[in-house]
Formats: C-alpha cells, structure tokens, sequence
C-alpha cells in the first residue's frame, strides 16, 4: 500500500468515512501522518464551533457581570467562577454522567451523551466563561472619554452599545482572546479522554497519537507529529485573529496600532 | 477508605511538583538569559517547545518516554554485554536487569514509580511555564538596579544573585499564583497517566453495583461523585484564590509598584 491509497483510506477515518480496520502491525509514517491528521478534524470541529457560538453568549455574560441589577450579575459571575475554577477534565466527566442520567428520565437530552454534542456544548460553555471574564475586563477598561462622547452624541441604549462599547470592548480584549482561542483548541484534545466514549474508534488527533505509541511503543514518533499539526492549527489562529486584529484597529495610527503578543497558554 | 487517600496522593502531587516545578524554572530562566550562547539556546528551547503543543500531549508523550529513557540508560549500565538491537519492531527490549521497577518487586513499588514519573513529567511542563514567568520577573526588574551593581563593580555572577533574585519575586508572583491555580486544575491529568487519583476512585466506586457482588448495592451514582469532586475543586481554587491575594497584598506593602502606591494612598 503506498501512501497515496493510505491517505485514500484512512483520510476520513476519525468521522468514519473509509477504511474500518486501523492498521495493527507495521506501521508506516505515512499512515501515523494521515490518521493523526484525519483526527485533527475532530479537534478543528470542537475548537471552531466552540469559539464562535461562545463568542455570542460570552459577549452576554461580560455585559451581565459588568450589570447593575443584582439578579444578572449574580448568575453571570457564578457560571464564570464555576466554569473558571474548576477542571475541564472534571467538567467533562460530570457532564457526561449527567447528561447519561438525563437521557433516562428526557430522551430530548440523548444526542448530549455522544461527544459530537456533549463535549461541544461543555466546551462551549468553558469557553464562553473564560472569554466572558476577558470581555468584562475589557469592558472595565473602556476609556471614559469614549462613552462620555457617546452620551454627547445622543446615543443611547443598543446604538450606544453596538457603535462604541462594543468595538472598544473588542480591540481592548483582541489580544487575550486570540490566546484564549489557541488555548480552546489545546483543551479539545481533552474531549475524548473525558468521559465521552469513542465510537468505533474514531478519536481526535491525541486518540490517534495515543493508539500508535501504545502500539509501537515509541512515543518519539507520534507526539512529535501530533505536536506538527498543533504548531500548524496554532499558526492559522493567530494568522486569522490577526487580521481580525488589524481591522478592529484600523482607525488607529500605524505605530499606536499594538501588535498580538501572542502567550500561548496553559491547561484549563 | 483508598477514596480519601487519593485526596492526599493529589495534595501531595501538588506539594512535590510545586517546588520542583519552580527550581526547574528557576533553572530554564536562569539559563535563558545566560551570557553563554548554547545554554541561552537550551533555555529557550524548553520554554518555547512545551508552551505550543497541548500540555496533555506532553503529559502522555513524557510518561512513556522518560520511563524508556531510564531504562535505557540502566540497560547500557547493568548489562554491557548485550548485543540485540533495544527497538525490535515494535517492541522495546531491555534486560530484565535494566527493567524499572524490577519485574518482582512488590505492587507498591510500581505505584511508587508511576507517581514519581507522573509527578516528574508535571515538573518538566510546569516548569517551563513558571521558566516563561520568571524570565519576565527577570527583565521587569529595573535597569537601574542592576547597572548600578555593575557600577559598584560586581561581577555578573554577584549581580544574579544579590541584586536580580530579590527583587524579581514582587515581578513573578502574579503570573506565579495564576501558575499555581492552573496547577491544581491539571491534577485530575494524573488519571491519564495512570495513577489511582480521585478521578479513578469516583468512576470506580460511582458506578453500578448490583447487589450480587457487593454488600452496598446503589443505582449509578458517578454523576454525584464528579459533581463533589466539582466542589471539592472549586473550594479549593477558591481558598488559594484568597491566600495568594493576601500574600500579594503583603508584598507589595513598600514596594515602589502601582499596587504598592495604592495601598500607601488607601492608608493615608
């Protein structure tokens, strides 16, 4: 089998398209390349869908915790503190089971106990927490001078929000959040070592990294290669945010403009 | 009764990996900004490699493969003599000589040993990280300070130790505290690496028993134990949260920092 067949074979195989049998003996960097690379999709799938759904609700939660009334900004600041101060990987085990719980009593919830919309939503929600709590500092830092020339305009209400707070909010945040983005897709190897179980052995990249060291017993080949794909995911991140980055700042002149210092980031 | 033994395997996981964790940094950052240029490189390497791959990655791939390097290197000692190759496919052969922990050593032992590289491979991660916060403790320390060491004709050896180290602490406590919060949210990792943490013991003892095997017979009960295991770590983040914060305030009582000018004013 030469390495174009292996890709063939096995290029979709974490999503269950090809081959069904992962190769036992013999292994051949060029099928290492192709299943590890065909499990990243799971990990751009958790990374992507995560960080734009929780854009949404963490621009929500941020305004929530930055409220005045006491009965939104109690929730908001729990669901960051929850979500902040405890362990994804506990997160993800206590989801499954709950959701396996729910299942019994609600069959609404079932499509919850597979990892394709179980983990997803957890992931989600920790994102949204930890993006929420960078938005509202951003907020806390808006120049007063932005919003006290807003109110001079007569803007108000969602025109206030929409034209001032939120794009200063954005710029403020950019940099944080693209580590925060680079991190989310860090924490999506998590996903199926939490609980969630593999169908049919269709893993992400680490499952597949996984497999192989077990199996040859040499960790020096497959880590490496897992870690190339994640060095390249990492690059495409900070390449896209920085031209969302770039955008948000365009009024700016050239050399006020701040570069993205990028800090790749820890465990969650 | 192994249930709450595996709190203190965690809390003593913590207890080890800190320090070592932070002499490692010490280490990196020293070694870093070291005027010797392949030593620079070396420091550098170590801060940039770990912080761009998922650190789960690492936990997986440094387990495997500090075991294999310890047992090599026993192998090349104990039996010279050997002559087939150490890699045979997929096989990693030594001696049984060289076999760490020795095939008939007691159960103990090979827990021991587990935990010993568990908690050394969280040093190595841990450590580059607290190396990256240290290195920017370092460079966050006036110039001033330390051009008026070379002014008194110190050597640099001397400027490192007297003038550069005691102050750069006040600098690295911030990222320092965030470390440690990050720490004990990575510790639920121990279970991938194959230790018997809480992790285990909740899946272990949350599950189904049917009253044929056991005196205790109860329904599924894994989602109330990771829901206390929830807890457990959220109290926990929270108490470090408010230890770490008192300590932050007393050492930036004096200090000539935004934060120490604020609290002369608050007092004043």
């Amino acid at each position: 089998m030469n390495c174009w067949d292996t890709i063939t074979a096995y290029g979709l195989r974490s999503i269950g398209i090809g081959e069904q049998l992962l190769p036992r003996s013999d292994f051949t960097l060029c099928q290492q390349f192709t299943l590890i690379g065909s499990g990243m999709l799971w990990n751009i799938y958790f990374g992507f869908f995560a960080l734009v759904l929780g854009f949404f609700l963490a621009t929500a939660v941020a305004m929530g915790k930055a409220s005045k009334s006491f009965w939104v900004r109690k929730p908001s600041e729990w669901f960051i503190f929850v979500f902040r101060g405890s362990p994804l990987f506990i997160q993800f085990f206590f989801a499954y089971f709950l959701f396996l719980s729910l299942k019994a009593q609600v069959p609404f919830f079932t499509p919850l106990t597979s990892a394709a919309y179980g983990a997803l939503f957890v992931l989600f929600l920790n994102t949204s927490a930890y993006t929420g709590e960078i938005f509202y500092g951003a907020l806390q830092s808006i120049p007063k001078g932005d919003t006290e020339a807003a109110d001079a305009y007569g803007l108000s209400g969602f025109a206030r929000f929409r034209k001032i707070i939120w794009p200063t909010m954005l710029r403020l945040a950019w940099p944080a959040y693209t580590n925060e983005a680079i991190f989310l897709f860090h924490a999506t190897t998590l996903a199926f070592f939490g609980g969630f179980p593999i169908l049919k052995q269709r893993g992400d990249a680490l499952y597949y990294a996984n497999y192989f060291a077990d199996k040859t017993f040499n960790p020096f080949v497959p880590y490496p290669i897992l870690a190339g794909y994640f060095i390249l995911l990492t690059m495409v991140v900070i390449g896209v945010f920085g031209l969302v980055n770039t955008r948000l700042n365009r009024h700016l002149p050239q050399e006020r403009r701040k570069k993205l210092r990028i800090r790749p980031q820890i465990i969650r | 009764m192994s249930m709450y033994w595996s709190v203190s395997t965690v809390l003593l996981l913590l207890g080890i990996t800190a320090p070592v964790a932070l002499i490692f940094g010490f280490g990196g950052a020293a070694a870093a900004r070291s005027p010797i240029a392949p030593l620079r490189w070396i420091g550098k390497t170590y801060i940039a490699v770990v912080r761009g791959i998922p650190d789960i990655a690492f936990f997986l791939f440094f387990v495997i493969a500090l075991d294999q390097a310890f047992e090599y290197l026993r192998h090349r000692v104990k039996c010279p003599d050997w002559d087939e190759p150490i890699r045979q496919g997929s096989d990693f052969v030594v001696c049984a000589a060289a076999k760490l922990p020795l095939s008939n050593a007691p159960q103990w032992v090979h827990e021991t040993y587990g935990f010993l590289l568990a908690v050394l491979t969280f040093a190595i991660v841990f450590g580059a990280f607290a190396a990256n916060v240290m290195y920017g403790a370092m460079q966050a320390v006036p110039k001033g300070q330390l051009e008026t060491a070379a002014a008194y004709g110190m050597s640099h050896r001397q400027t490192f130790w007297r003038i550069l180290v005691p102050q750069m602490w006040v600098f690295a406590l911030p990222g320092l505290s965030n470390l440690w919060m990050v720490l004990i949210k990575a510790t639920p990792l121990l279970f991938l690496l194959g230790v018997e943490d809480i992790v285990y013991w909740a899946r272990e003892l949350g599950s189904f028993k049917s009253p044929r095997f056991t005196d205790y017979p109860h329904p599924e009960w894994r989602m109330w134990y990771f829901l206390a295991l929830l807890v457990f770590y959220l109290c926990f983040t929270k108490v470090s949260e408010v230890v770490l914060d008192k300590i932050m305030t007393r050492l930036t009582h004096g200090q000539a920092t935004a934060a120490g000018e604020a609290q002369r004013k608050a007092r004043a």
